[in-house]
């Protein structure tokens, strides 16, 4: 499915990061990291293994945190509120694990209704289960509701995944490597479901990947990140129509795959 | 590389190994030392899991409920049957209920209880909470704005806590009946006889050491699983770590605190 034209609002900012540094002892990952994602808009990060892509997402949604620097988040600087306006605003951003991170001993409806549950006081049962139903149905998968993780194959579990963090209404989706491990029928599936929560949920992504059909696929902008910063920013073609030495094997390497 | 450096490389990488493992040993014990703190910071505060707690008392009971029942019987027949040889030695054998008592009730009961748990339970708390923790499952309750320690640490710790006590108490049943049949089959003693022998020599400060030693065994077990399986490092070899850690390590403080706890009661009595 060819990405439909999404509705980007270049004047609102949802995340804005300013000079971002983290290390892991000695190791340097991210050396002052600059971005803004836009409302509306599915930004994918692109780089090797081990350039700091997932760490620069866990940093987003504070499950890191950074040696120096800011990371605004529809407004509030994560690095400076408190633990519980952390959780408040955590609940406006959904994030994909690259494992999905499903919650092995309950059923997909259970790993449904349990950020929601959690969330919602007072929601009703009739309330959840239209919820839980409505993300499925979304993901295309509610033939699975009474399933058990362990029951559903890779491609089932990432949508449910997504199902999972969907169901909060989310502002801000953040994808750590969605196609990681698929064949590549399920790749184009799942890059088309992304395409599909940013149209029909006005979410704003990061979406991190080392796999080019997604990043073309999917993304408004492309940012590579490479010895710890984003080397170049922009559009797929723009990122790629290059003589850039340290960009251009990547995108080499990825094709003749 | 020369034969000098050779020679003297061992030597420097003792020194800072051992000097590594000391500051390991009082980093850990560090971390300990906050996650209880945290443990009595978010356990007393709502919202309660309450839900969570019961399914995980229920949890523990069952998961040891078999083992303990067999194990129970088996200590309070054997210690009997072994016990009965030395009095009859001195024509005591009837005071052989008040001896079984006095041990199940001030020692047996608690200890095997917690021992079996360790095993049982601790074991696996540990795994569990180490594979949520390497298969991202802690963090992605994290960031869909659930705290993670509150609802599958404090609500183990807790359920702990209570459920060992009262299998402790299950166990010293079960021995006692162990103790009553060996009793039984060789004086041919009535069941209720038994009983009121087995009670004459107890004082409340036997049930009180007890129920205190239980709470402060499940405790231990529950914050032990909890803490290996919890910073459980990244890969399944880290959830075999976990599960094993919490085993020897909660044996080995069940096992110091008997001793503490022993000493203070002892000013008591």
């Amino acid at each position: 499915m060819d990405k439909a034209k999404a509705h980007i609002d270049h004047n609102k900012k949802v995340i804005t990061i300013r000079g971002l540094e983290k290390s892991f002892e000695d190791y340097a990952v991210l050396c002052g990291i600059d971005l803004d994602l836009y409302q509306g808009e599915n930004l994918v990060v692109l780089g090797r293994s081990g350039t700091g892509k997932s760490v620069l997402i866990k940093l987003i949604s504070g499950l890191l945190k950074p040696d120096k620097g800011t990371i605004e988040v529809l407004g509030q600087d994560i690095t400076k509120i408190s633990e519980k306006e952390l959780q408040e605003l955590r609940i406006r951003i959904g994030f994909s694990f690259q494992s999905s991170a499903l919650y092995d001993s309950m059923t997909v409806r259970k790993n449904l209704e349990f950020p929601l549950v959690r969330n919602r006081k007072n929601i009703t049962r009739e309330e959840i289960d239209t919820e839980v139903e409505k993300v499925l149905d979304a993901v295309g998968l509610s033939q699975t509701i009474n399933q058990m993780p362990a029951e559903l194959s890779g491609g089932q579990r990432k949508r449910i995944g997504i199902a999972r963090t969907l169901i909060l209404n989310p502002e801000i989706m953040l994808y750590d490597e969605p196609t990681a491990g698929l064949d590549p029928i399920t790749c184009i599936e799942i890059n088309d479901l992304i395409n599909e929560v940013q149209q029909r949920f006005n979410t704003s992504s990061i979406i991190i990947t080392h796999d080019l059909t997604c990043a073309k696929s999917t993304g408004d902008r492309v940012a590579m990140l490479l010895d710890g910063k984003f080397q170049r920013v922009g559009t797929f073609d723009e990122v790629f129509n290059t003589d850039d030495d340290r960009v251009k094997p990547f995108f080499d390497y990825n094709f003749i795959q | 590389m020369s034969k000098t450096n050779t020679t003297s490389l061992p030597e420097e990488k003792t020194g800072v190994s051992l000097k590594e493992r000391l500051a390991e040993f009082f980093a850990d014990l560090y971390k300990v030392h906050l996650f209880v703190l945290r443990f009595f910071k978010e356990a007393f505060v709502p919202p309660f899991e309450f839900r969570e707690i019961v399914r995980q008392c229920f949890e523990v009971g069952v998961r040891s409920f078999t083992l303990i029942t067999v194990t129970g019987f088996i200590v309070g027949l054997i210690f009997t049957k072994q016990s009965r040889p030395s009095l009859s030695e001195f024509g005591a054998t009837s005071w052989l209920p008040s001896l079984v008592s006095i041990a199940i009730m001030r020692a047996l009961a608690p200890l095997v209880t917690a021992l079996i748990a360790s095993g049982k339970v601790g074991s696996s708390i540990g795994a569990e909470l180490g594979s949520m923790r390497v298969t991202e499952q802690i963090d992605a309750m994290e960031v869909s704005g659930t705290k993670p320690f509150k609802y599958l640490v404090c609500t183990r710790v807790i359920a702990t806590t209570i459920t060992i006590p009262v299998l402790a108490s299950y166990t010293a049943f079960i021995a006692l009946l162990g103790g009553y049949l060996n009793v039984s089959m060789n004086e041919g003693t009535s069941y209720t006889t038994f009983m009121e022998q087995v009670f004459e020599p107890l004082t409340f400060l036997d049930f009180t050491a007890s129920l205190i030693k239980s709470i402060v065994f499940g405790f231990t077990i529950g914050i032990v699983g909890c803490y290996q399986g919890y910073y459980s490092t990244k890969g399944t070899e880290g959830v075999g770590k976990a599960a094993n850690g919490a085993v020897v390590t909660a044996m080995f403080i069940v096992f110091i605190e008997e001793i503490i706890i022993v000493q203070i009661i002892g000013n008591f009595r």
